[in-house]
């Protein structure tokens, strides 16, 4: 069974990054909101796994609190 | 207004019961005449089991209630009698579709399988559904069946005596008191008898007001079912439009939280949303206008020794997925039979555990179920409002989000995995979605149906394996029916109960579910299987 990888994984990482940044321009708040909640549906349905993904939720929510 | 709100069905006549001495005792009784009070007396008396039903009104229920029934409570109904008057004036659809804002997002199908005697849903008014199961009652009634309803009798107390259960009723010549070896609580959402024991009912309150209009108009609108996400004449909420017998319509409107309830249900309010709704030119008439609001909540246990709770007082959800008067008929449909068991001394009283652990189980499917349409339908947060809409946004484009899309997951009937009336599946190469524990799905024959020839009693299925004699185990009868399957003619057959297997045996309940399965006949296995599927293994 795979499990979220939380290792360096992207090939290009500042491209990356770069292309989320872009997709955002010009975009007023709401806007991105909606873009980023396609956008996290979109990789959900490519993962297909729910176990990856409620790891990915809680690396996201750890994350986000002091370490 | 419709007549049909207006016209008394079982009126009230005195019964020797009243003012008797001793008090008089009866086998079953049944508080109130709504859908599973009713389902649960006709059920009773087939089987030849006294049953008498009380109410405190003699009419129908009144207002817009259900409309949606689906394919397992109309098999269901068909073992009661009355399930092709219920297809014959309701309307069959298939076919729904979403909207969001102005534009039509998907469509779906419900029943793309054939080899159903009855369709995935009908919409039929819910005074009609109970019509039909009084009128049902009466028809036993006047075959000499054990079956009472008593209109005008209100139950004023209730009290479990350990053998038996006594009553206060109250009726227009005055109180009387009565006895019951059963007394099943079908007494409504709000149940007096619930609250009379002292028992809880605790759950969700969805903070928001739906509008429930339901109008007579002649319009062009196919006979789907139409659901709107944020539409422009219902800004920021949804909308449902369905079509019901008698080109009378279903219009659901969501409000939201804080309104003026009165002043929403006046026809100077409700009329220009119509019209916004429908166009000028639509030329409608109300038949009924109230609002609702929704709550998802059970009770902890259903079975209280003598007393069992059924349908909506035991439970209760959101009408989104239709899952109340459908799952209260499976109540009905699970406890009759277990109840006539022990009423017949063939099963101990802890088969009615069973009950009280299987609904439960199916309750707590429903609960979740309506609560996550009810969460998708109307975002409690700015939050999930953003990730509702980015799903009906994807869903226009990506067939992946379609899933997604929850404008009401509608009733599916309860496949009781883990319940202690199964026996291993010991058939493992067989279709998962007859493992014991699941309702059988129907199955087109040369002559027929399989459904109708199941249920009510035991019965042995023997497929491609010759069936034995009938078979009685401690007093109860168990009905072979043998059946030849050939994959290359027969496949709904063998997809639906063989799998991979040739042959295969199963053990069905009286409730047409799954008790047990194996590759070949075994008559130890059987008879253990039967025992612990009556409460005796
Ligand atoms: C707007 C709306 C839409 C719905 N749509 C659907 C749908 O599409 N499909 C679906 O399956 N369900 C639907 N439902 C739910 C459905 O209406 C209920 O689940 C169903 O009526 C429950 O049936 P019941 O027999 O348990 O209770 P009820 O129908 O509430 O009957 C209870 C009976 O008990 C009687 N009673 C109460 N107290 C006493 C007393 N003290 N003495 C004697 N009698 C008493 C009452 O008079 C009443 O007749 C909808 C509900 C609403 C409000």
């Amino acid at each position: 069974m795979s499990s979220l990888i939380l290792t360096p994984n992207l090939d290009r990482p500042d491209d990356v990054y770069a292309d989320l940044l872009e997709a955002h321009e010009g975009l007023d708040k709401a806007q991105s909101d909606a873009l980023n909640a396609r956008l996290i549906l979109v990789l959900a349905n490519h993962i297909g796994d729910r176990q990856i993904i409620a790891e990915a939720l809680q690396a996201a929510k750890q994350a986000g609190q002091p370490a | 207004m419709n007549k049909i709100f207006e016209t008394p069905l079982y009126p009230y006549t005195r019964s020797p019961d009243q003012g008797c001495t001793p008090v008089a005792r009866r086998r079953v009784v049944i508080v109130g005449a709504g859908p599973v009070g009713l389902a649960a007396a006709i059920d009773l008396a087939q089987q030849g089991i006294e049953a008498v039903v009380l109410d405190d009104n003699d009419k129908v229920s009144f207002g817009s209630r259900a409309i949606c029934f689906a394919k397992r409570q109309l098999e269901i109904l068909d073992r009661l009698g009355c399930g092709q008057q219920m297809v014959d004036k309701g309307v069959v659809w298939n076919l729904g579709k979403v909207f969001f804002g102005d534009r039509k997002v998907y469509e779906f199908n419900l029943l793309p399988e054939d080899g159903h005697q009855r369709p995935a849903f009908i919409n039929l008014q819910q005074y009609y559904f109970e019509t039909y199961l009084v009128q049902r009652a009466q028809q036993l009634q006047s075959q000499g069946a054990p079956i009472e309803l008593r209109g005008q009798n209100k139950v004023l107390q209730v009290q479990d005596q350990g053998d038996h259960v006594a009553l206060r009723i109250d009726t227009p010549e005055g109180p009387y008191d009565l006895q019951a070896d059963w007394l099943i609580a079908c007494d409504g959402a709000g149940s007096p008898i619930r609250a009379m024991m002292g028992l809880d009912f605790v759950g969700r309150v969805f903070e928001d007001n739906f509008l429930i209009a339901d109008v007579i108009m002649d319009a062009e609108f196919p006979t789907e079912r139409w659901f709107w996400f944020d539409p422009p004449f219902n800004k920021g909420q949804s909308a449902l439009l369905h079509k019901q017998p008698d080109g009378v319509w279903r219009i659901d409107l969501q409000l939201g939280w804080d309104i003026d309830k009165e002043q929403e249900k006046q026809p100077e309010r409700v009329i220009p949303r119509l019209k916004a709704m429908l166009g000028d030119d639509v030329n409608f008439q109300l038949e009924w206008v109230s609002i609702y609001t929704f709550q998802c909540r059970r009770m902890e246990k259903f079975r209280h020794n003598r007393v069992v709770f059924a349908g909506d007082s035991a439970h209760q959800v959101s009408p989104f997925g239709a899952r109340g008067a459908n799952s209260g008929l499976q109540d009905a449909d699970n406890l009759v039979w277990k109840l006539k068991l022990v009423i017949d001394g063939k099963a101990p009283p802890a088969l009615l555990d069973s009950y009280d652990s299987e609904r439960v189980y199916g309750a707590d499917e429903n609960i979740l179920n309506s609560s996550r349409s009810t969460d998708f339908i109307t975002p409690k947060s700015q939050q999930s409002r953003i990730f509702r809409d980015a799903v009906l946004d994807l869903s226009e484009h990506f067939a992946f989000a379609r899933p997604l899309v929850n404008s009401g997951r509608l009733s599916l009937p309860c496949t009781y995995d883990g319940s202690v009336l199964n026996s291993a599946d010991a058939l493992p190469q067989g279709p998962a979605r007859t493992r014991p524990g699941a309702p059988c799905p129907d199955v087109a024959l040369e002559n027929g149906y399989l459904l109708p020839q199941l249920g009510n009693d035991f019965v042995l299925l023997c497929i491609n394996t010759p069936a034995p004699e009938a078979l009685q185990v401690n007093g109860i009868a168990l009905r072979p029916l043998a059946l030849s399957c050939d994959p290359e003619t027969n496949t709904a057959l063998a997809q639906r109960y063989l799998g991979d297997a040739p042959a295969a045996v199963y053990l069905l309940r009286p409730d047409q579910h799954v008790a047990a399965r194996w590759p070949s006949y075994n008559e130890t296995d059987i008879c253990a299987a039967l025992l612990r599927a009556t409460a005796q293994g």
